[in-house]
């Protein structure tokens, strides 16, 4: 039993989607725990629980409103399509943007965690070693966090390629384009292909199992580590 | 000659913070008080790591006023924290560099050899912080500290956290520090013992509020104060090696006319040597006893007294330019009839080295 072209083909194209809202969650989740981590501002709460959001809401729900939102009447697409862009709904950017909304939390909360547990004591050490906010972000912030980044882009990265309701309501299923792995097995079992849903079904236990365990390893591995 | 001046104002919750001083830019300036007293609050202000209105002058340099506020980063300043605060990701090496590399070469006032001489860095510089022990570690901070090449350095009780083997270690390497640096060192601290041996200056500091700034040695006699009033109290004397005694294990001092005995052999002849003489070990005759098992018998004159514990009164006494406090019972100043103006004679019982 092999796969098929197809199933190639969505499994491909979901490591592309969760490689790409990977690198983008850590562009976005940085800076965005740094602030919740510093900041003493009321709105902080706020944007806490938001991130949070996707935790708790069902996926269907989450790509519902992203679907309303970056569809042609929704405010993001209406916007977009004045600026002469095309809409985001079916289509692989509207999957990385969906992504992205539905993994945030996965992403800032270690990042978060970790920056939290470094405290501001080595930021104020560096600050009498005469270094500027930004060198002090980048030399002690940075690598000091870095259990906390790994963690981050490893459990990004497999909650993406877990994915489905969200996609399935922004992105339908497009092959080549929007047909990612958990909607091929969806469609393997719809069409009562149990062997192919099996063979992508199994992999994905597998894949997710090895995550978790590298990622047990790594952190265990680094709480042993003195400091 | 230059100095440190600075006043700051700031209320925090409960706890309000007046402090207007001025130091000299030269030698070990204590900061000494009771833990809440506003110690280490004061110390982050000079640092800018805390914020409060007031005012800052280092060298003729403004770090602070009503328009200016230098961050902590642009202020020449080296600070030692309670914990030694290693980078744990950096390499004792790595750590020591870490000031050193953002000072531009031309602006190093201090070599790196010097410094890891000075404290003995050598056999730890390729370790990792976790492989040091507590005193190594805070001693990696103050060489970390000084490579940065400050104009002031701050030390906020850098033995606090240490035991008291790894404290007896340390404080050589700061008394070190204090003869070979010209650099002023602010140093806060709770602990007495540390502040006799290291301080030339204090700064004595009650909720918030400094009740003394000046030369140590009056700061401690001074019966206004409460530093002369605690079980503890005693005066520095800053004497000068004449002679030793080496059949009798005897280390002879003077200061001016004034020349104690101390047990032991200390320093070599011409050295100064700082001596500490305790309150309770001094009491007071009128005229000169014969046969006394007590060596220092030290004519004087009573400048005040004042009351201490319940049935006890201290006095306060001069012998030439030197300062010395006794502490006897209110029944013998009484029997003595002391005043100011009093002749004694001084029986000091026990000298040791500050």
């Amino acid at each position: 039993m092999s796969l098929t072209g197809a199933d190639t083909s969505a499994i491909l194209l979901t490591l592309k989607l969760a490689a790409i809202t990977t690198a983008l969650l850590m562009l976005i989740a940085t800076p965005l725990a740094w602030w919740l981590t510093h900041t003493h501002a009321r709105l902080r709460a706020a944007v806490t629980a938001l991130v949070a959001l996707p935790l708790v809401l069902p996926p269907t729900v989450l790509g519902f409103y992203l679907l309303v939102m970056l569809g042609p009447h929704g405010a993001v697409g209406h916007w977009m399509q004045q600026l002469g862009l095309s809409t985001l709904p079916f289509t692989f950017a509207g999957l990385v943007v969906g992504s992205v909304v539905f993994s945030l939390p996965f992403a800032v909360q270690p990042i978060a965690n970790a920056f939290a547990a470094i405290g501001t004591r080595p930021l104020e050490v560096a600050a009498t070693l005469r270094a500027s906010p930004w060198d002090r972000f980048a030399s002690i912030a940075i690598p000091l966090a870095r259990p906390g980044f790994i963690t981050a882009a490893v459990l990004a990265f497999a909650h993406t390629v877990g994915e489905f309701g969200v996609v399935l309501m922004l992105g339908g299923n497009i092959p080549g384009q929007t047909r990612v792995l958990s909607v091929a097995i969806y469609d393997h079992v719809e069409a009562l292909e149990y062997a192919d849903a099996h063979l992508l079904s199994a992999g994905l236990v597998a894949f997710s199992f090895l995550v978790l365990l590298m990622l047990g390893r790594y952190s265990g591995q680094w709480q042993r580590t003195p400091t | 000659m230059s100095r440190i001046e600075g006043r700051f104002r700031a209320t925090l919750g409960e706890f309000s913070l007046d402090a207007d001083f001025s130091v000299p830019s030269h030698g070990v300036t204590a900061l000494f008080g009771q833990s809440g007293s506003g110690k280490t609050t004061l110390l982050r202000l000079i640092a800018g790591l805390a914020r409060a209105p007031g005012r800052l002058v280092v060298d003729g340099e403004v770090w602070q006023d009503e328009s200016v506020f230098v961050p902590t980063h642009r202020r020449a300043l080296g600070y030692v924290f309670q914990e030694a605060s290693l980078f744990p990701h950096l390499s004792v090496r790595a750590n020591l560099e870490y000031g050193w590399k953002r000072v531009p070469p031309a602006e190093r006032t201090i070599q790196w050899d010097e410094v890891v001489d000075w404290l003995e860095l050598a056999p730890l510089i390729a370790l990792r912080p976790h492989q040091l022990s507590g005193g190594q570690r805070q001693r990696v901070a103050i060489g970390r500290a000084l490579l940065s090449c400050p104009r002031l350095l701050l030390m906020d009780e850098p033995m606090a956290a240490l035991d008291t083997g790894a404290r007896a270690d340390i404080l050589p390497y700061l008394e070190r520090l204090h003869h070979a640096l010209e650099l002023p060192l602010l140093y806060v601290s709770h602990a007495l013992d540390e502040v006799t041996r290291l301080a030339d200056h204090l700064l004595l500091i009650e909720a918030g509020h400094l009740v003394y700034q000046g030369p140590l040695t009056e700061g401690l006699t001074r019966l206004d104060l409460p530093l002369a009033h605690r079980d503890i109290a005693a005066t520095l004397v800053e004497a000068t090696v004449i002679a030793h005694d080496r059949a009798l294990q005897l280390t002879h001092v003077a200061r001016g006319p004034v020349v104690l005995e101390l047990p032991g052999l200390h320093g070599s002849p011409g050295a100064p040597l700082r001596v500490r003489v305790a309150a309770r070990d001094v009491s007071l005759t009128l005229s000169m006893p014969q046969q006394t098992s007590i060596l220092n018998l030290l004519p004087a004159r009573v400048i005040e007294l004042a009351d201490d514990a319940p049935g006890q009164v201290l006095v306060r006494l001069a012998l030439d330019d030197t300062v010395l406090l006794a502490r006897i019972t209110r029944k013998s100043a009484l029997l003595l009839g002391l005043q100011p103006g009093t002749p004694v004679v001084a029986q000091v019982k026990s000298v040791a080295v500050a």
